[in-house]
């Protein structure tokens, strides 16, 4: 019965039912499936981490109806920083979603969100993921509207739509793939799959379509509306978490599912978009007039350094190197995970302390708000990639790798990409030097900055150097 | 239970630890802030005096973490990087006590310690950095602490002079790193290795080599302020005076140099150096750095600016000495690496006493200060006579050890060097020395304050310049004496020749 | 018999592919939002399609549980969708009614909705 896989992902359900039936309850109810759910999170990703593989089919089906889920190494670090990022995401909407109308909106949709992006991780088979991913597209497009402006609608609706394309998209590829195989579990589909015309109309529909969710340059342009208009805790949660959901499933079809199909070629291409995305996303940030926009198109930024793992990861053999460069890859996605919470939710502080967001006009706000700048440093410089945050280490191995390969022009995106992102996070921080008078105390707002801070200091001292653990829980599932 | 693995993790953590408590104490918590600090400088002092001791009697120091194979974080103690650490620590007390006086009445005093102290824990950890990813690694944390110290002000100048810091800095940061990363897919590992960790390069990798030598020196040149990658330097003098001197004497132009060091004799090994022909192009580059520098220090009027062009020419006799083969140049270089630090942090502190106590910041204000301030302008006087290079103080040893060496090594143009910008030194330091101490006061200084009933200016202001003038007497006076800095420069050079 | 029911999935499937090229294209040439979400379920009843023309085993045999499964679920799930967006741009269509006389003064519009 305490099965860690099935309580991660029904806790979060249960806990969203509870509170669409007790809306009065609900910041308690949330605030306690929150905390249930991490600690069995943490569970999961200790017991992979001690050597176990877990796998387990509810209600006792089995293959092929029944819904089973699992967890390996990659999941499980993942599933590890969700729930993190998640938690401390909650703790901040304690305080950002105050009043009880805007409460009682927010708890059951993020709770399905939560549920739909542990139940992600975990899944088994390609089926599940679609359910999975329709339901975080759906609970994700409806809290990123919660705001209420014009604004946070249409852009919402317009994610709305490009997702459900993509998740259409994703299961043509799936339909076909179980025309072929008659199987729908990744790990059998992964011993049969003979490379043809099925296989690669499939991997292109599967993986096109994600690309689309995962916001890959030039399929980007929905989300830094989205993720700009929505509210501070949400648009952390969409930035860090939910963009990351479908990039770590590109990874699992890339890695485990379509090993043996995929060409050099199309891992060029898709390493060509994300180098497109480091200078474009970058670009735009710097040019981005509101912190919120320029966290968002920094996102897109970012997803272009993870896609630019998969053309090395291709042409490098199995071996140490590879582990290597898997390990920097997931190194570098928990990172920025916890650098863009951070970022998104001390520029909620500083938004809502403020009532905008204009960096112009940023100046006395971050004098007074010392610890939502303190913040924005501090993921500031994970998203730089200066050390010791995970980026740094991340980006050592990805360039080594690359110039190891003689593709030597990864570097380069990554020289540029570093110092555009240098130059976007210190046109924020330079505001923070002014002359206004001095705050007189650290902590303004306890509940909103320390989760932040919490999450920053960890992106940007704790994930880099724990690079060993992260990589025996890498090497531990499979 | 054997300490000795952890002893350089806790001499960077010494002062990083305090540093991070400082930045969450309140603005008005002066006694705990002052505390936290003297205590941080304190410990870090004795902890190095024990590594000192230990590193003499034959112990091995090495803290290690491994990230993934191939990626390790290492301190370790070698003969070099005492020789570093023992200078900016003993430096770090004294600007620390400077910095307390200097600052005591100015807004955002935690955010400007707990930078402080995480700028001094960079340094130490450049220092003791075993290998060049770790070294790579600090150097960026350095750039980073630095920032918020050159910006400290808040002034159009100061957030200008910081935004070019940072262009300079984060683009020389990007090369040492691609370089460092190149040079790890070639050699597999990046330990620093007495005699250069290259081992036995086949013929075919030495355009590489080359190349990845320029990446590495850009990288390093920015921050060591060689021409023609210098122009942050005088931007970033809108600094408060502590943050000067420790950017020019303790921190940031030194980590430059440092690497550099490291770069020729620990990384390539002076001979394979050498045998690229990349001594003379490093040669060449400090020679111009230093005779652009004192040129261009003649024509300042403003003194921080003289102090800092100074320093541009300054610093690059460090390097200097790295590009000429033989032992001799190499103490030179190596003992020029503490003898500038101790002179020009004691100019910088009474540049920094002149403008806090009567408002002089330009040269042509200075005329008979040395009768208002006696002992600033003795300290002023000391450092200045030491950069021309004037005996007992330590800068003549360094002059002497690089002519010498040079002279050794048939460089003879190098001598050329030494004698040309001596003059210049000579050129841009005297008159001040001139006007201070023979012309007559003006009835009114710019702006003057009372700052101590009984002395010059306030305590903690005097104190430092005199007692690192007096180092730097001492240092020149009793160089052949055991534990000097010259004796640890030959030592450091004897092993890299295999003597 | 095995060759009939290859030639009547080949239909079906072929259909469902069909269905959903169309629904792609009406995606991507037309601006309403109505139309988008029309092509959306074009292309998604195109899938269902392709899963029913999979479970086909021949008119007297069971046809196979999974696929059926697959079209349930999926439905529902894009009904649900379809909700979704139908509110938000019912939500946006209000505003408008409510702002446009406000804005631009005067009636532009050729349908008169926003009455």
């Amino acid at each position: 019965m305490f099965d860690p896989l099935a309580l991660a992902v029904a806790l979060p359900l249960l806990g969203a039912l509870l509170v669409t039936m007790l809306p009065g309850w609900s910041r308690a109810l949330g605030m306690l499936t929150a905390l249930a759910t991490t600690v069995v999170a943490l569970w999961l990703t200790v017991t992979v981490w001690g050597g176990a593989s877990l796998h387990s089919d509810l209600g006792g089906w089995g293959v092929p109806l029944g819904i089973a889920l699992r967890a390996d190494g990659l999941a499980a670090a993942l599933v590890a920083m969700a729930n993190l990022v998640a938690l401390a995401i909650s703790i901040n909407a304690t305080g950002y979603f105050g009043t009880a109308e805007s409460s009682r909106k927010f708890w059951p949709l993020w709770l399905l969100l939560w549920s739909a992006l542990n139940g992600l991780f975990l899944a088994a088979d390609l089926f599940n993921l679609y359910v999975m991913l329709e339901l975080l597209g759906l609970s994700a497009a409806a809290l990123g509207a919660l705001t209420g402006t014009r604004e946070a609608a249409e852009a919402n609706l317009r994610y709305l739509l490009v997702g459900l394309l993509g998740s259409m998209t994703y299961l043509l590829g799936v339909a076909l793939l179980y025309t072929a195989y008659g199987t729908l579990d990744l790990e059998q589909v992964a011993a049969s799959l003979t490379p043809g015309p099925v296989a690669l109309s499939a991997l292109a529909l599967m993986v096109g379509g994600l690309l689309l969710k995962a916001a890959l340059f030039p399929l980007h342009f929905w989300l830094p509306p989205a993720h700009a208009n929505a509210p501070a805790p949400v648009s952390a949660a969409l930035s860090a978490l939910v963009v990351k959901a479908a990039i770590y499933l590109v990874l699992r079809l890339w890695l485990d599912l379509f090993d043996g199909i995929v060409t050099e070629a199309a891992g060029m291409l898709l390493g060509l978009l994300g180098a497109g995305a480091v200078l474009w996303g970058s670009w735009r940030a710097l040019r981005a007039e509101r912190l919120k926009l320029l966290a968002a198109y920094s996102t897109v930024a970012q997803v272009g350094y993870l896609f630019m793992f998969l053309p090395l990861l291709t042409a490098t053999p199995d071996g140490p190197e590879r582990e290597r460069l898997l390990t920097a890859l997931v190194l570098l996605a928990l990172t920025h995970g916890f650098a863009k919470a951070g970022f998104f939710l001390a520029a909620g502080l500083v938004q809502k302390s403020t009532g905008h967001d204009r960096i112009r006009e940023l100046g006395g706000a971050a004098q007074s708000l010392p610890a939502a700048t303190f913040t924005l440093g501090l993921a500031g410089v994970a998203l730089i990639g200066l050390p010791p945050s995970g980026t740094f280490f991340a980006k050592w191995v990805l360039v080594g790798q690359a110039i190891a390969l003689g593709q030597w022009w990864w570097a380069l995106v990554v020289m540029a990409g570093t110092l555009l992102a240098a130059a976007y996070v210190f046109r924020v921080l330079a505001r923070a030097f002014n002359r206004e008078p001095t705050p007189k105390c650290f902590l303004t707002d306890p509940r909103t900055e320390i989760p932040a801070l919490l999450l920053a200091a960890l992106s940007a001292l704790g994930v880099g150097l724990a690079a060993q653990p992260i990589a025996v829980l890498l090497g531990a599932g499979d | 239970m054997n300490l000795d693995p952890y002893l350089p993790l806790a001499i960077v953590l010494s002062s990083a630890l305090p540093g991070a408590l400082i930045f969450f104490l309140g603005e008005d918590s002066y006694r705990l802030r002052t505390a936290l600090n003297l205590f941080g400088a304190l410990l870090k002092i004795i902890l190095v005096g024990w590594m000192i001791w230990g590193v003499f009697h034959g112990h091995v120091y090495e803290s290690r973490l491994t990230l993934m194979p191939g990626l390790e974080l290492v301190l370790s103690a070698d003969a070099l990087s005492v020789l570093f650490v023992a200078l900016s620590t003993v430096l770090w007390l004294v600007t620390t006590i400077y910095a307390i006086g200097y600052l005591e009445h100015s807004p955002n005093r935690s955010r400007f310690f707990g930078f402080f102290s995480l700028c001094v824990s960079a340094t130490v950890g450049i220092a003791l950095s075993g290998n060049l990813m770790t070294f790579v690694v600090f150097y960026e944390i350095l750039t980073l602490a630095t920032y918020p110290l050159v910006a400290h002000r808040g002034t159009p100048d100061a957030d200008h002079g910081a935004k070019v810091y940072l262009a300079y800095t984060m683009s020389g940061g990007v090369l040492l790193f691609v370089g460092a990363v190149w040079l790890q897919t070639l050699v597999g590992q990046l330990t620093f290795t007495q005699g250069g960790l290259l081992g036995a390069a086949p013929e075919a990798l030495h355009g590489q080599f080359i190349l990845i030598f320029f990446l590495l020196l850009a990288g390093l040149g920015v921050k060591a302020a060689l021409v023609p990658l210098h122009g942050w330097l005088p931007q970033a003098m809108v600094a408060p005076a502590p943050v000067s001197a420790l950017l020019h004497a303790v921190a940031v132009v030194k980590a430059g140099a440092f690497g550099i060091v490291r770069l020729v004799y620990d990384v390539y090994g002076v001979e394979f150096a050498d045998d690229l022909g990349l001594l003379t192009v490093l040669g060449v580059l400090a020679a111009t750095t230093i005779i652009y520098g004192s040129l261009k220090a003649l024509s300042q009027d403003g003194l921080k600016k003289r102090l800092a062009y100074s320093t541009v020419s300054q610093v690059s006799y460090i390097a200097l000495g790295a590009s000429v083969l033989g032992p001799i140049a190499t103490i030179g270089g190596l003992v020029h690496l503490v003898h500038q630090g101790i002179m020009k942090i004691t100019l910088f502190f009474c540049a920094g006493n002149y403008a806090e106590t009567l408002g002089v910041h330009k040269v042509s204000e200075m005329n008979g200060i040395g009768r208002r301030m006696p002992w600033t302008t003795l300290a002023f006087t000391v450092g200045a006579l030491g950069m021309i290079g004037i005996p007992p103080v330590a800068g003549f040893i360094t002059k002497w050890y690089l002519g010498l060496g040079a002279a050794t090594a048939g460089a003879y143009w190098v001598i050329v060097v030494l004698l040309v910008s001596s003059l210049l030194n000579a050129a841009y330091f005297l008159p001040i020395l001139y006007r201070a101490w023979f012309r007559p006061p003006p009835d009114q200084w710019p702006e003057e304050a009372v700052l101590s009933k009984r002395l010059e200016t306030a305590p903690a202001l005097l104190w430092p310049p005199v007692v690192t003038a007096l180092l730097a007497v001492v240092a020149g006076l009793l160089a052949a004496a055991p534990f000097s800095p010259l004796e640890w420069a030959t030592l450091i050079a004897e092993r890299e020749y295999g003597r | 018999m095995s060759h009939e029911i290859l030639i009547t999935q080949l239909l079906y499937g072929g259909a469902g592919l069909l269905f959903f090229l169309l629904g792609v294209w009406s995606f991507i040439s037309h601006e309403p939002l109505w139309r988008k979400l029309i092509a959306l379920n074009i292309m998604g009843a195109g899938v269902f399609h392709v899963l029913v023309a999979v479970a086909y085993r021949g008119l007297d045999a069971p046809p196979d549980p999974v696929p059926h499964a697959l079209v349930l679920t999926g439905i529902v799930v894009a009904v649900s969708a379809t909700a979704l967006a139908l509110a938000f741009g019912r939500r946006l269509d209000r505003e408008d009614s409510e702002r446009t006389p406000e804005v631009q003064g005067v009636d532009d519009r050729e349908d008169g909705t926003h009455v």
